[in-house]
């Protein structure tokens, strides 16, 4: 009897034991997380809130930035992002101008993400395996939109390895990356009316985005 | 098939000798002004474009999408997109990848069988994916330079390059074999109005998350374009 006692308090703590290491090893995990895992966890978790949340499918713009908001935005690199975008002329903003290029541009990226979350219904992902090498800290993690019906939708993704982890700071739909799509629209309007200019004109788009959020498709 | 194979050669061949001679001339890369040197005319044809799908295109297509149930949609779609796969699967050989073109004959014959004359996409749920080529990419794979960047009236953003090929996918376009000119009216009408709605969501973001369509369009276009000549790669 003592015996079986013995042995199931045993049991007991290897069970114990197991649970705590694998506790253990998931927190390690989330910290060393790879990079084609990160985007396959984060996408896969974007698409099922967007297909199951009613609110979502309504097109509840704030709902929506707040699932943005804690979902994907810890991973991305936004600086990185707008220093690409604004080319050669990063060096020539002060760092107030840095800053609110920054802001203004991460909004209107939310903003465009957001819209696109609208439209998801029933589509799938589906990976291919990833590009480059992860002691280089840069890869490119690539998936495919299937959906009802066309070709799929090519969404690869630019990362780079941080202290706090991989960061997304280019992405690349249909074959176009954002950064560099944006790069010409940006150096054009710098080219009118200088940084400051640049700056206005994301602000006045982020009001408009604001006032008129994306239209969700037919239910 | 109406149109005879001597037709189409000496249309392949008009269009090959144009392109070649133009496609040297130009300068891949560089600065973005570069590669449209025809902005003038692109955004003015980009306006009149503009115009057109405000007032006529995108209201009809609108209406398609409210008003059709969504699988009538997708069964639309499914129909175009499998007779379209016919030139895909021919430009998957002329490119030289077999395997592709594989893929793009079997899906036709499934699809116009078993899935009920093509309103059934059963070969991608199946794991065989459709594959959308064009002559203007078959070209890019040959080694044609694209040439600059050109808004084609209706059709919207091209290249030179694809300028001259777009009369080649036009003529051999399985919908311009109908000889009941109504029935092939209403099929173009149908499978246009159908590919606007299916981009209506797309569209609207776009609008906004560019700072000029036009630039953000064609810069977009041009990489994209790129892109698929490489299969992505």
């Amino acid at each position: 009897m003592e015996l079986l006692n013995s042995m199931n308090s045993l049991k007991k703590l290897f069970a114990l034991m197991i649970a705590a290491s694998a506790l253990l090893l998931s927190a390690a995990h989330a910290e060393s997380e790879a990079p084609d895992d990160l985007i396959k966890r984060v996408s896969l978790e974007v698409l099922e809130i967007a297909k199951t949340d009613k609110q979502i499918q309504a097109g509840n713009q704030q709902r929506i930035m707040d699932v943005v908001q804690a979902k994907v935005i810890p991973y991305v690199d936004f600086q990185r992002m707008t220093t690409m975008a604004v080319g050669r002329f990063w060096r020539e903003a002060t760092p107030e101008q840095q800053a609110a290029l920054t802001t203004e541009f991460r909004t209107l990226l939310i903003y465009t993400y957001s819209g696109a979350v609208t439209q998801i219904r029933n589509q799938r992902l589906d990976f291919k395996p990833m590009r480059g090498d992860m002691k280089e800290g840069e890869v490119e993690v690539r998936s495919m939109v299937l959906q009802a019906r066309g070709e799929p939708i090519q969404l690869n993704y630019r990362l780079e390895k941080t202290s706090t982890g991989w960061k997304i700071y280019d992405v690349n739909i249909l074959g176009a990356w954002l950064v560099e799509t944006y790069k010409g629209s940006f150096a054009t309007e710098i080219g009118k009316g200088g940084i400051d200019g640049l700056i206005k004109t994301l602000s006045e788009r982020n009001k408009r985005l604001a006032a008129a959020p994306a239209k969700p498709p037919k239910l | 098939m109406k149109i005879s194979l001597k037709k189409t050669a000496r249309w392949c061949g008009a269009v090959m000798a144009l392109v070649f001679s133009t496609g040297c001339a130009t300068v891949p890369g560089g600065a973005h002004n570069e590669r449209d040197p025809f902005e003038r005319y692109n955004r003015s044809m980009y306006s009149f474009n503009k115009g057109l799908d405000n007032k006529v295109l995108k209201p009809v297509a609108t209406v398609y999408a409210d008003v059709l149930p969504d699988f009538f949609q997708t069964m639309v779609g499914n129909f175009f997109g499998n007779i379209g796969d016919v030139w895909t699967a021919a430009n998957n050989f002329l490119q030289g990848k077999p395997r592709d073109g594989t893929t793009d004959v079997l899906r036709v014959v499934f699809n116009s069988t078993i899935g009920l004359g093509g309103l059934i996409d059963i070969c991608s749920t199946a794991g065989l994916p459709k594959h959308e080529e064009d002559f203007g990419q078959t070209l890019g794979v040959w080694g044609v330079k694209s040439g600059p960047y050109v808004i084609l009236p209706v059709f919207g953003s091209s290249t030179l390059r694809d300028s001259f090929a777009k009369p080649v996918d036009l003529i051999v376009d399985p919908v311009a074999q109908v000889n009941h000119v109504p029935t092939r009216n209403v099929a173009r009408i149908l499978r246009l109005v159908d590919d606007r709605a299916a981009l209506l969501g797309t569209s609207d973001i776009l609008d906004g998350a560019a700072l000029d369509p036009y630039e953000f369009t064609r810069d977009a276009y041009l990489q994209r374009r790129q892109s698929r000549i490489r299969d992505g790669d």
